[in-house]
């Protein structure tokens, strides 16, 4: 095979930049991040990406391409027409720090405001007992490579800055479905999955699955059983009525799954 | 220009799963600790690692205990590890998974609701807990979300959440920084640059846990991802510390062959042990071929006793596909330099009519996954076509087993950067359960260190002087040479010269081409201005790989025998007086790479008498095996 295909890669730092044409060699097998290493080996040393691992494992070069949210790695040169333009950009939720390279803190700082994993004080380790049938919710949900293109893709904060303060985003509203389904989870994660981290602004788009690159169902598997235990929590009768009537302790009963 | 200062207690260098479970012991201890990573947090090299975490935990064969692990291990390493850190890691792994389950891990089950353990090659028994063919990514999470919980608590008690712990991500260190000169000279600090600004850093530390993994990107095909540029070597190196085994590189014998831009990319070895066979072009089941003597007795000879072992293994023998990665790998190159490989340049691995396509799905979705996006290969239908990567380096840091403490006072190591644990060979799945046990220890050492240091080492402002100017002259040589061109043509030195196989002459001519190329180094300019310029990172990053290359050709020349990750073509047996030696490196004044042979220490009586007199024979000199029967005859 080989070719030269047609690029317009985003370059610019500070809050400026353009779209800038290269015409670079293509062999066959080749991914869309081989063709950025190849800019940055023979036309433009300074061109600024991330990336790892290279293998779709470590979800550090995330990027859009020709408009869509796309891992750099998982993007195969012949999905394209050799008479292509393709057309790279950085991230658009996030600021850019320069080209391809964005400032993905915000998804750090959220990470760091859902509470952490909860067992009960009693159980040792080395004594945890689950059966895989309820190990596998949640682990569907960790084979998350926080590549953050469900976040960057979610109309939520991609086209609102303003909620960013209020919203946590897919990938963490799907940490805490991922927490409150943990077998031996003892936290209550409902009230605060939708007063604190915004679960109700999620309007069920599905965006973030579909360019998930794990294939996880994060919409249909977590956020939407996510919401259904808090409307149970917030209009089950017994509850209601049980908030009526005791005062709230602090702690949780142990929860239902 | 102005540096950055930060002070803290202990400075931890990469934030795979040493680094962060060092960070974590250190700040458990109460010490104020940075963790500096040249990647985001959370995407270290670890989160590659698929096949699991070798522990004995006995929990799908109840005869598995630390003693057999400490003998897999051993004899994995061709009895060239360091004996007492395979004793530690041995003992001490099981409590390191267990208490990743505490912190929130969720590994796949028994059916008893105990965590699984799957075989692996050189095992006796199934031993690695495991999610899926992802475990390195759950054990990085898990860390991550430890750290994370840490910073919680300490919001909640100092209104800070980096009171204590705190992550410096996209940060490079360039510079190990000591009170002196001298080798013995204590650590008192680290210097490197943010790659998002340029802004150079200087963290005043005294005591520094290099945690930075390997050294794969020196060669062409690899699985490594590019962090693995052979930094915590180098800078030990730089700091006065020794390296060891540094000439055993393990090639992974599974990585991927075709398209030609995913050649490496790992393979995991699961694949082999749920089932999967390797074939040639003739369709042959090569590796009974290939058991060696050392192995006979353990491995089956039919392929119908080996298909039995899955489901019987105190009945049968193993099959070969689960011989060391180190056999594995020089079979594989051996059928396909017969002429015997796969139409791009490997040979098949199937487990196509072995499983279930929907186990297939089950067991490897992460393979599966891989396959079918990068290959257009479907491995429930089709065989994958796969040969040898460089994949891990068994040498690194010389280093205390109990402390990880290295010869320069207050620098610490573990994970792959350390060097002794495996041996000339690691097993599968002995990397991440390597990563807990002495991360956990090399935290403690740091700690421990601290408590019996009577004054802080100070920084000299001529130190700091010296590694601010080497930082940022690639800036200032913009017309300089290209340091892509340089990295490639180190890559293929070490790929087609001191790869898989290996003669005098071509590393005599690999020395060379190393040599020549440190000067082209020195002239590499970097276009374009500080903020993340990744021409300038490489070359920056160029000074460690050519340091760490030079060190694995000149102790690759040096031994002449063949043994676990080494193997001369000149030299093709293993030899019993070698089996005695270590070559160690160190730097000379002039930045030289010297060695010196050193005498590897001898295992304590108790942990000998776990061997067989006739295993023993096949490894060691007569004089050691009279030793052996003095102390048998004794007990």
């Amino acid at each position: 095979m080989g070719y030269k295909a047609k690029f317009r890669v985003w370059r610019g730092e500070g809050g400026e930049g353009k779209l800038e044409d290269f015409v670079v060699e293509v062999n066959e097998g080749e991914v869309v991040l081989d063709v950025i290493h190849r800019l940055q080996a023979t036309q433009a040393p300074d061109l600024a990406v991330r990336w790892n691992c290279k293998a779709g494992k470590c979800g550090s070069c995330s990027m859009e391409i020709n408009g869509k949210p796309r891992l750099g790695c998982m993007t195969r040169m012949s999905t394209f027409e050799e008479n292509d333009t393709i057309t790279v950009t950085p991230m658009r939720t996030f600021p850019v720090i320069k080209d391809l390279v964005t400032d993905v803190s915000f998804n750090y700082q959220k990470a760091r405001e859902i509470p952490s994993f909860t067992p009960p004080q009693d159980v040792k380790p080395g004594e945890y007992r689950m059966q895989q049938i309820d190990v596998e919710r949640s682990q569907e949900f960790r084979k998350c490579i926080e590549c953050f293109m469900c976040n960057n893709v979610c109309h939520v904060i991609r086209d609102h800055e303003e909620n960013k303060q209020a919203f946590a985003g897919p990938r963490f509203l799907m940490r805490i479905a991922e927490l409150d389904m943990h077998p031996y989870d003892v936290a209550d994660r409902k009230n605060e999955a939708q007063e604190e981290h915004g679960l109700g602004y999620c309007n069920i788009t599905k965006c973030c699955t579909e360019v998930c690159p794990e294939h996880i169902k994060i919409t249909d598997n977590a956020l939407i059983p996510m919401k259904e235990r808090v409307v149970d929590r917030k209009y089950d009768p017994l509850v209601w009525l049980g908030n009526k009537i005791f005062k709230r302790s602090g702690s949780s009963p142990a929860k239902s799954g | 220009m102005d540096i950055e200062r930060h002070e803290y207690d202990v400075v931890v260098i990469g934030a795979g799963g040493a680094g962060l479970r060092a960070a974590i012991e250190a700040r458990q201890q109460g010490k104020r600790t940075a963790i500096v990573c040249k990647s985001l947090f959370g995407k270290a090299h670890t989160v590659m690692a698929e096949g699991g975490a070798a522990a004995a935990m006995g929990n799908v064969n109840p005869a598995d205990n630390w003693m057999v692990h400490f003998r897999d291990t051993m004899r994995g390493g061709k009895f060239l590890n360091n004996w007492r850190m395979a004793e530690l890691h041995a003992k001490e792994a099981a409590d390191r998974v267990w208490e990743l389950e505490a912190w929130g891990a969720l590994f796949d089950r028994t059916k008893d609701g105990k965590i699984s353990q799957r075989n692996f090659g050189g095992h006796e028994y199934p031993r690695l807990a495991h999610v899926g063919d992802r475990t390195g990514l759950e054990l990085i999470r898990t860390l991550q979300q430890r750290v994370v919980a840490l910073q919680q608590e300490d919001q909640e008690l100092h209104g800070d959440a980096e009171a204590y712990i705190k992550v410096f991500a996209e940060c490079t260190i360039t510079r190990l920084l000591k009170q002196g000169p001298e080798p013995e000279a204590p650590i008192s600090g680290a210097f490197g640059y943010w790659r998002e600004t340029g802004r150079l850093v200087c963290f005043d530390a005294p005591a520094v846990v290099l945690a930075t993994g390997g050294i794969g990107k020196s060669y062409t095909v690899t699985s490594n991802s590019w962090e693995y540029t052979g930094d915590g070597h180098a800078l030990a190196l730089l700091a006065g510390a020794k390296l060891i085994n540094m000439e055993f590189i393990q090639f992974h014998p599974t990585g991927m062959v075709w398209p030609p831009s995913v050649r490496g990319i790992l393979v995991t070895e699961s694949v082999r042990g749920d089932r999967g066979v390797l074939r040639n072009s003739e369709g042959k089941r090569f590796m009974f071929d290939y058991i060696p003597e050392v192995f006979k007795d353990k491995y089956a000879t039919s392929e119908e006793e080996a298909d039995r072992w899955y489901d019987d293994q105190a009945g049968n023998r193993r099959p070969p596909e689960l011989l060391p990665r180190d056999e594995v790998a020089r079979a594989i190159n051996s059928e396909v330099k017969a002429g015997r490989g796969s139409p791009h340049g490997g040979v098949f691995l199937s487990v196509v009519g072995r499983l279930s396509p929907a186990e297939i799905v089950r067991r490897l979705p992460s393979m599966h996954h891989q396959f079918k996006e990068l290959a257009d290969v479907d491995i429930t239908k089709e065989a994958m076509e796969v040969g040898p990567t460089c994949h891990y380096i068994m040498g690194g840091v010389e280093v205390d087993a109990d402390t990880g403490a290295s010869s320069v006072p207050g620098l610490f190591a573990a994970g792959e950067v350390s060097g002794g644990m495996h041996g000339s060979n690691r097993l599968g799945g002995n990397s991440l359960s390597d990563l807990l046990v002495f991360g956990r220890r090399a935290g403690a050492g740091a700690a421990a260190y601290l408590d019996g240091l009577a004054a802080r080492p100070v920084i000299s402002a001529e130190t700091l002087q010296d590694a601010e100017q080497e930082a940022v002259a690639p800036l200032s040589r913009a017309g300089g040479e290209n340091p892509y061109e340089v990295h490639h043509e180190l890559q293929r030195t070490m790929n087609e010269l001191v790869g898989i196989i290996r003669k005098a002459e071509e590393m005599r001519e690999a020395l060379e081409a190393v040599g020549k190329l440190k000067e082209r180094a020195a002239g590499t300019g970097a276009p374009g201005g500080r903020i993340y310029n990744p021409g300038w990172h490489l070359a920056l990053d160029l000074r460690n790989m050519l340091l760490v290359s030079e060190c694995v050709a000149r102790a690759a020349l040096l031994r002449e025998e063949s043994r676990g990750g080494h193997t001369r073509d000149d030299y093709p047996a293993m030899s019993a007086e070698w089996r005695r030696k270590l070559l160690r490196c160190a730097l000379t004044p002039g930045g030289e790479v010297a060695i010196e042979e050193a005498v590897q220490p001898s295992m304590r009586d108790d942990l000998i008498a776990l061997f067989d007199r006739a295993e023993l024979s096949k490894y060691v000199t007569a004089d050691e095996l009279a030793d052996y029967d003095a102390l048998v005859k004794e007990s």
